[in-house]
């Protein structure tokens, strides 16, 4: 099955009186990942909301296989298009299995019914998040590294071909940020899950995105291969900041090296 | 295809294949085990409150000033004629034991809904003001406007509803409103039973019963009338409210996980807030505010039932149980009888001083 196509036409939303996004269009690269980077407030959580129908736009159409998502049954969309949001609360005393099995409610009726597929599903992300051995245990208890895999886990087990991540790897040290990262490009790979993350790191969006979208005020400044767009006056005009772009030694990827008012050689011409 | 990712999974030949295939079924037999211990726990502590429940209502039934045996006491439901027992039994007993145990079933479903959807222990409809609206409205149907019966139940439930909607108003700011909803509410309330005590000063002639009963909650002088609109509430609502189990445990990760897992959160937050209002509103009518069942039945339910499933049913249970013991207290085992809200007024007090200073310690805001 080819992946689902996901599209924004002419999207304008915000919230109250207030606009965000004015007729932003977009279409997402099935099967590939892509990241959103842009400053603070530039309404990137604000578009992955309104992709996600957690916000529901004021003009215009979010398309996945060619269908309006705000028109969709939700519990039809829950099981095409997930997303983990940047503050989930695990409920108290809730252990790592039964979290993971959160993930399958889409696919199941009024009162609870597990079938197979369920427990094969949470198996499955379980394997995959390589979190097997936390099964049993609180998600209370857990590092804040491992409650994002098993995160990520649930919006596995709900077993979409699409999934939307608002900034996952905030409050997580370096490694772990790689590791969150990593975990996402094997299931894209493996998997084809076309993954959409907002991201707060540029260097680490430069490397692992297939696409990259660079937003400012509402709208699209920049957007394609990450070597193809990140130059040092994309940055500056989306950033508002003065840099030097290189390629990464170790992955040819676009590496951002940010000037700053001190420290400076003289001869560093930012 | 072989979907795992893991390393073993990436190595070519069958037997690898072999050993993930049986790895993978040992994890979904162990899953599935774990699954399967947990909602057979659940069903014994189900169970074992179900019969708690009926031991305290054979219990009410049998024991009084006058003892009755539970043969004499079943002779009386099924309709005949005991000398003695036909009155106390049938006439004192019975819509009391029901009304108790219909309005405690009422407070912990609605309390334990409150406190879930809006994820703090604290927002108890009895503490945020919405039993005392209701509360409120019956008294002054009662005592000012006299009326009585179904009347009374639908002054009470307009001004549950209404007095939740004011609160909501009163602490909306462009949403995330939960500890302000809380404050509000709290204020509210008290003002709402200054209303009450006005109400009570200006009938002719009141008892302290009468009192306590709009005050803090009792079950004296109950009667088939009241309990009717209760009971019928209890079976169209609780169902209501038990339909959106699923709904509401996924709530509890927070709005937007909800959504993405195919909540409809508003219509899910406005049907629970819906059913709630409406379960506390009929069986306040009834007893009045019984103090605290509501705020203490949905935590004591999470302490047994734990992470084995939603807490729903076991806060109704132990709001039952809540009841039926306090009442039973308060009449016989204390010299003086007491009202039932009284006793868990009692009961109720201290642990709403412990989560407030519990809340403080860990920093938080209420």
């Amino acid at each position: 099955m080819p992946p689902r196509e996901l599209i924004v036409a002419g999207l304008r939303v915000g919230y109250g009186e207030r606009t965000i996004i004015d007729g932003l269009e977009l279409r997402i690269p099935p099967g590939g990942i892509t990241c959103i980077v842009g400053p603070n407030a530039c309404g990137k959580s604000t578009l992955l909301r309104s992709m996600s129908r957690l916000l529901h736009p004021k003009a215009g159409q979010v398309l996945l296989d060619g269908r309006d998502i705000h028109r969709m049954q939700p519990k039809a969309l829950a099981k095409i298009l997930g997303l983990l949001p940047q503050n989930p609360i695990a409920p108290e005393g809730i252990t790592v299995a039964d979290l993971v099995g959160r993930g399958r409610q889409p696919h199941q009726g009024l009162f609870a019914r597990w079938s197979k597929d369920d427990d094969a599903a949470v198996a499955e992300a379980l394997e995959v998040t390589n979190t097997v051995e936390l099964a049993d245990r609180p998600v209370d208890e857990l590092s804040g590294g491992q409650r994002q895999r098993v995160w990520i886990a649930m919006a596995l087990a709900q077993g979409t071909e699409t999934l939307l991540l608002d900034e996952p790897t905030t409050f997580l040290d370096v490694s772990h940020q790689l590791d969150v990262l990593d975990l996402l490009t094997d299931l894209n790979r493996q998997r084809g899950t076309t993954v959409v993350m907002v991201l707060h790191d540029l260097n680490l969006a430069a490397r692992y995105s297939d696409h990259l979208i660079a937003l400012r005020d509402g709208s699209i400044r920049a957007q394609g291969k990450p070597e193809d767009i990140l130059t040092a006056q994309v940055v500056h005009e989306v950033f508002g900041l003065q840099c030097q772009v290189i390629a990464d030694p170790s992955t040819l990827k676009p590496l951002i090296l940010p000037a700053g008012r001190h420290h400076m050689l003289e001869h560093a011409g930012a | 295809m072989n979907t795992s990712i893991s390393g073993t999974a990436t190595q070519p030949g069958v037997q690898a294949a072999t050993i993930v295939r049986q790895e993978r079924a040992a994890l979904i037999q162990r899953l599935r085990g774990a699954r399967n211990q947990r909602s057979k726990q659940r069903r014994i502590i189900i169970a074992v409150l179900s019969l708690l429940v009926l031991a305290m209502i054979v219990l009410s039934l049998c024991l009084g000033q006058t003892n009755y045996s539970p043969a004499q006491v079943w002779q009386v439901i099924q309709g005949h004629k005991v000398p003695g027992a036909s009155f106390t039994v049938g006439t004192l007993r019975l819509p009391r034991t029901a009304i108790a145990l219909i309005a405690g079933l009422s407070f912990g479903l609605a309390g334990a809904s409150f406190q879930t959807l809006l994820r703090n222990p604290l927002a108890s409809p009895d503490v945020i003001g919405i039993s005392t609206g209701a509360s409120a409205a019956a008294a002054f149907a009662i005592v000012i406007l006299s009326l009585s019966g179904t009347v009374v139940s639908v002054f009470a439930i307009v001004a549950g509803l209404l007095i939740a909607t004011l609160i909501y108003l009163l602490a909306y700011k462009g949403g995330a409103a939960g500890t302000r909803l809380i404050l509000v509410g709290i204020g509210v309330a008290a003002m709402l039973e200054s209303l009450i005590s006005w109400v009570l000063t200006q009938a002719g002639q009141w008892d302290l019963q009468e009192a306590t009963r709009w005050l803090t909650g009792s079950l004296n002088g109950s009667s088939w009338g009241e309990t009717m609109p209760a009971l019928i509430a209890l079976c169209v609502l609780g169902p209501v409210l038990l339909s959106q189990t699923r709904h509401l445990d996924s709530l509890q990760m927070g709005d937007d996980t909800a959504a993405a897992l195919g909540t409809r959160v508003e219509r899910t937050r406005i049907l629970v807030i819906m059913a709630a209002v409406g379960l506390i509103s009929f069986a306040t009518a009834a007893t009045g505010p019984i103090a605290f069942v509501a705020f203490l039945s949905g935590p004591i339910a999470s302490r047994i039932i734990g992470a084995r499933g939603s807490k729903l049913i076991p806060a109704g249970l132990i709001g039952a149980l809540l009841v039926l013991v306090a009442d039973f207290a308060g009449q016989y085992l204390l010299g003086t009888r007491f009202p039932v809200g009284v006793i868990t007024g009692v009961l109720g007090a201290p642990y709403l001083v412990y989560l407030i200073i519990r809340t403080n310690r860990a920093g938080g805001s209420l």
